[in-house]
C-alpha cells in the first residue's frame, strides 16, 4: 500500500466549539491505484486531503494515523513534511488560475520542482520541464516555457499544475477538485492523462470529487462520504451498481450524468414567443488578440422560443451563450440582426417599453448570493418587484410574498433572514421566488444549478419544472451541462465559438447528434461507463 | 405543488456570529480608546461633572505645576489648566465633527453622483477633485479661512472643505464596485427607478468603507482644527480651546512644561483613541464582506 489511512479524526475548533469534519476514515491506496471521495460540501473530503498534504489549519485537531512511505504523516513537522513534498507527495489544486504565480513563466515553476529535488542542472531541468508538459497533452510545450500563466487557458493551466506535480516523479498524486472550475470536454481529457499516468507509472491516485459520474468513470474504488464517514467503499460497479446506503442511493438519483430523469412532455407550442434572426454581437478588444481588433461573442445565430417550451441552450465557456441570453433580454443590443419579443423589436424600444419587457421576462443568475443584495431580508428581496412594477393592492403584497416563498418550497422562518444567513440552495430559491414575482411569461436561467452541490441541484431543477408546469412559463436555460439540459429541455441549441452549430429536439441531439462538436460534447459527458447500470437498478 | 413540497430546503444554512461582549473585551487597546471616546464625550457635555475649578477664575497660584489640586498645574494667569482642557473640549469636539461632517456629506455626494451617473459627470467632477488634492490641505483650509474669517466654526468647514476629496475618492470607487454587481443588474428587473436603486441597493452597500474613513478622519481634524487655532486662526482669548491652550503655553515652555505639554498629550490621545475604533470598524467592516 501506498497510502494507508487510519481511523483518522480530525476536529476544526471553533471558539469553545469543536466541529467534527472527518470522523474515523480507514482507507488505503496500492501503487497504479486511483481512489475516489465522493462527497457533497461539508462532507470532509477536502479535509483528508488537506490532511494526507499536511496543509491542515492550525485550528485542527487530528487524530489516527496516516501513514506514506514509513511515515505517519500526523506526527511529522513541517520541515519534514516539506522533504515528503515533492518526491513523495504531488499536490493538484482545485483551482487552476490562482494556483499559479503570475509573475513566473510557465518554464520556471514547471522546473523549480525538479531543480529542487534532483541534482539537475538548470537545462536538465528545462528538458524535463518539456518532456512532462508533452506527456501531460499540453501543445507546443517548448514555446509555452516562454509563457506566462495568464497567456493560457484554463485546461492548459491545470496541465501545467498536473506537470509540475508529476515533475519530482511522486509515488502519491492527491487531485483536489481538479476539473470542477474547466469545460466538459477539456475535464474529459485531464482525466484521462491522469488515469494514464496512474496506470502507465504506477502512480497512486487519489481524486476528491463532488461529481459521482467522473468518480465512476475513471476510479478503481469509489468512497462515499457523508458527515465526515465513509458511507460506502467498492469498485464503481459495486458503488453505482448496487448502492447499500441510502445516501449513495439519494445521490445516484440527483447526478444528472447518471441518472435519466423523467422528462415532462412539451405543451404544444403555440407560436413563438422570442425570435432571435441572424444576431451578432461583437465586442471591441482593447488590443491585438484578434485580427481586426474585434471580438465576435455571438455569430449569426437564428433561432425561436415557442410559448411553453423550455429551450436549452449549451456550450462551453465562451461559446456566447450568456451574450446572447443578454441580447434576448435587452440588457445587451445586437451589432447585426434583430431580436424580437412578442413581435417587438427589444433594441428599439424605448424606457418604458423595456420596463414592461423586463415585466414579462426575467432572469435567473448562476450565482446566487451576487444576485441578491447582501442587506436585504428574503422579504424585502421578493417584494420589490410587486413594489416596482405596482402589482396587485399595496396590503395585499406581504400575503403575496409569502406566498411566493411557499411557492418555491421556503418556509417562513426564512422570511426575515438575510442571504448570509442561507444555504446555496435556499439563496437560488429566493432569487427564482423574486424572479417570478412579477408574473413573467419568459425565465431565462444562466447556469442556474452550477454552484450548487448535486443533490441540491436535481431540487432545483424539479422547482424550475414544477413552476414551469403550474405557472406556464417559457423557459430558457443556459448550461455548460449536458445532462442538467437533457433533464429539462424539450429543445436545445448547441453553441461553439459564437455560432449555434445545432438545434433539435432534445432526443434527437442527444441519441442522433448531427454536429461533430455536439459529438465530441456528448462523448465528453461523465458517468458514461455505469449510466447504464445505473439506470437498471433504478427501474428495478 | 406536490413536486414543489417534496423538494422543500433541508440543506444547512450558516447562522451569522454576531459580536459579544466577550469578544470585544478581548482587545483591552480597544476598551481603553472608547473609554478615552467616552471621557472626551462626558468633557464636552457635563464638563461640570469632571472639574470644581471655573475655567477662566484666577486661583491665586500662577504658573503652579501638577499636583493634588490643580491635575494639570496652572497657566500665567493662575486658572486651572484641567478646566481649561475639560471647558474647551465641547469647542474642539464641535469643530471636528462638523468638519467631518462637512467632508462626509458633501464630499460622499460628489463621489456618488460621478460613479453613478458616470460619463461626463464624472470626469468634470472628479477633476475638480483633483484639483482639491493637487492643493495641500492645510493650505486649502487657510485659503477659506482668508475667506469666511476667523473663529472656530469657521476653520471646522474649512478643514472639512479640505477633506472633501478624499470622501469623494472613496465613495466613487466604492459606488463602482456595488454598481457592477450582480444584485444591481438585477434591479432592472425589479422596475424600480434609478434613484430607488441608489439609495435601497448602491448607498447602503457603498456606505460602509466611507464611514470606516469617517471615523480616520476624526483624528486628523482634530489635528488640523487644533493646528489651525494653535496658529491663532480660532477662538479668541480667554475661552479655552485645545489648540489655543497648547499655543499659549509655548511661551512658557521652559519654565512652565506642562502649559503646552499636557493640552498636547490630551490632543495626541484622542486622536489615537479615534484611529484605533477606525482600525478595529475597518476589520469588522472587511468580516462582513
Amino acid at each position: 500500500m501506498v497510502l494507508t489511512i487510519d481511523d483518522l479524526r480530525v476536529d476544526y475548533r471553533a471558539g469553545r466549539d469543536a466541529v467534527r469534519a472527518v470522523d474515523g476514515v480507514s482507507l488505503s491506496i496500492a501503487p497504479g491505484e486511483i481512489l475516489a471521495l465522493v462527497g457533497e460540501s461539508g462532507s470532509g473530503k477536502s479535509t483528508i486531503a488537506h490532511a494526507v498534504m499536511g496543509s491542515l489549519p492550525r485550528t485542527a485537531s487530528v487524530t489516527g494515523a496516516i501513514t506514506f512511505a514509513g511515515h505517519d504523516l500526523t506526527t511529522l513537522s513541517e520541515r519534514q513534511f516539506a522533504k515528503l513534498r515533492g518526491p513523495g507527495l504531488g499536490f493538484i489544486p482545485q483551482d487552476p488560475m490562482v494556483s499559479l504565480n503570475p509573475l513566473h513563466r510557465v518554464g520556471r515553476q514547471v522546473a523549480e520542482p525538479i531543480r529542487l529535488h534532483t541534482p539537475a542542472s538548470r537545462a536538465q531541468a528545462e528538458e524535463r520541464a518539456v518532456e512532462l508538459l508533452e506527456r501531460v497533452g499540453l501543445p507546443h510545450p517548448r514555446e509555452r516555457l516562454r509563457q506566462f500563466p495568464h497567456e493560457l487557458s484554463g485546461g492548459m493551466r491545470q496541465r501545467v499544475l498536473i506537470a509540475g506535480a508529476l515533475a519530482a516523479e511522486p509515488t502519491l498524486l492527491v487531485a483536489d477538485e481538479p476539473t470542477t472550475a474547466l469545460d466538459v470536454t477539456v475535464q474529459k481529457k485531464i482525466l484521462d492523462d491522469l488515469a494514464n499516468l496512474a496506470r502507465d507509472r504506477g502512480i497512486a491516485v487519489l481524486i476528491i470529487t463532488h461529481d459521482l459520474a467522473v468518480a465512476g468513470d475513471r476510479a478503481d474504488h469509489l468512497a462515499v462520504l457523508s458527515q465526515g464517514r465513509v458511507v460506502e467503499y467498492g469498485t464503481p460497479a459495486e458503488v453505482l451498481g448496487r448502492p447499500a446506503h441510502t445516501y449513495t442511493r439519494t445521490l445516484l438519483a440527483a447526478a444528472p450524468g447518471l441518472t435519466v430523469r423523467p422528462r415532462p412532455q412539451a405543451e404544444p407550442a403555440a407560436g413563438d414567443l422570442v425570435r432571435v434572426e441572424g444576431v451578432t454581437r461583437r465586442f471591441r478588444l482593447p488590443d491585438r488578440v484578434a485580427d481586426d481588433g474585434w471580438f465576435t461573442a455571438v455569430d449569426g445565430v437564428t433561432l425561436s422560443i415557442r410559448r411553453g417550451e423550455t429551450l436549452g441552450l449549451v456550450g462551453e465557456s465562451g461559446s456566447g451563450k450568456s451574450t446572447l441570453a443578454r441580447l434576448v433580454l435587452g440588457l445587451d443590443s445586437p451589432s447585426v440582426g434583430r431580436v424580437a419579443f412578442d413581435g417587438e423589436n427589444v433594441a428599439t424600444m424605448g424606457r418604458t417599453r423595456k420596463r414592461a419587457l423586463h415585466a414579462r421576462a426575467q432572469l435567473v443568475y448562476q450565482n446566487p448570493y451576487a444576485s441578491l443584495n447582501p442587506r436585504l431580508t428574503v422579504r424585502q428581496i421578493v417584494r420589490e418587484p410587486l413594489d416596482g412594477f405596482g402589482i396587485g393592492a399595496r396590503d395585499g403584497r406581504p400575503a403575496r410574498v409569502r406566498e411566493l416563498l411557499d411557492q418555491v418550497g421556503l418556509s417562513a422562518s426564512v422570511d426575515g433572514r438575510r442571504p448570509a444567513e442561507l444555504s446555496g440552495g435556499q439563496r437560488q430559491r429566493v432569487a427564482i421566488a423574486r424572479a417570478i414575482a412579477a408574473g413573467p411569461d419568459l425565465l431565462v436561467c444562466d447556469e442556474p444549478v452550477s454552484a450548487l452541490d448535486v443533490s441540491i441541484q436535481a431540487q432545483i431543477l424539479d422547482l424550475l419544472t414544477g413552476l414551469r408546469r403550474d405557472l406556464g412559463l417559457t423557459l430558457l436555460f443556459i448550461s455548460h451541462d449536458l445532462a442538467v439540459v437533457r433533464s429539462i429541455a424539450d429543445r436545445v441549441g448547441v453553441m461553439a465559438a459564437g455560432r449555434l452549430v445545432e438545434l433539435d429536439d432534445v432526443e434527437t441531439v442527444f441519441t442522433r447528434p448531427r454536429h461533430d462538436y455536439t459529438r465530441l460534447l456528448l462523448d465528453a459527458i461523465p458517468g458514461q461507463r455505469f449510466g447504464d447500470l445505473v439506470n437498471q437498478a433504478g427501474t428495478r | 405543488m406536490s413536486v414543489i413540497d417534496s423538494v422543500r430546503a433541508v440543506e444547512f444554512a450558516p447562522r451569522l456570529k454576531r459580536p459579544s461582549v466577550r469578544r470585544v473585551l478581548r482587545r483591552p487597546g480597544l476598551v481603553l480608546a472608547w473609554i478615552v471616546v467616552a471621557f472626551v464625550g462626558v468633557a464636552a457635555a457635563f464638563p461640570g461633572l469632571l472639574t470644581s475649578h471655573d475655567p477662566l477664575g484666577k486661583t491665586g497660584a500662577r504658573l503652579a505645576p501638577p499636583s493634588g489640586e490643580h491635575l494639570f498645574g496652572t497657566d500665567n494667569l493662575g486658572r486651572d489648566l484641567f478646566a481649561r482642557v475639560v471647558y474647551g473640549t465641547a469647542e474642539s469636539v464641535q469643530a471636528v465633527l462638523i468638519a467631518v461632517v462637512v467632508g462626509l456629506v458633501v464630499g460622499s455626494l460628489i463621489g456618488l453622483v460621478a460613479g453613478f451617473v458616470g460619463r461626463w459627470v464624472d470626469d468634470v467632477l472628479m477633476r475638480i477633485i483633483d484639483v482639491l488634492l493637487a492643493v495641500p490641505t492645510l493650505l486649502i483650509s487657510l485659503a477659506f479661512i482668508a475667506a469666511l474669517g476667523f473663529g472656530t466654526v469657521n476653520i471646522a468647514i474649512a478643514v472639512g472643505i479640505g477633506n472633501i476629496a478624499s470622501f469623494a475618492r472613496v465613495m466613487r470607487s466604492e459606488v463602482l464596485r456595488i454598481k457592477g454587481t450582480a444584485f444591481v443588474e438585477a434591479t432592472t428587473f425589479a422596475g424600480i427607478g434609478r434613484l430607488r436603486v441608489l439609495s435601497r441597493h448602491v448607498l447602503p452597500n457603498a456606505a460602509g468603507p466611507v464611514l470606516v474613513l469617517a471615523t480616520l478622519e476624526l483624528g486628523l481634524a482634530l489635528l488640523s482644527v487644533s493646528a489651525l487655532s494653535f496658529l491663532g486662526f480660532g477662538t479668541p482669548p480667554p475661552a479655552p480651546e485645545w489648540g489655543s491652550l497648547v499655543a499659549a503655553g509655548r511661551d512658557y515652555l521652559l519654565a512652565a512644561w506642562w502649559m503646552a505639554t499636557l493640552p498636547g498629550l490630551v490632543i495626541a490621545a484622542t486622536v489615537l483613541a479615534a484611529n484605533r475604533i477606525a482600525r478595529s470598524a475597518n476589520r469588522d467592516h472587511a468580516v462582513n464582506f
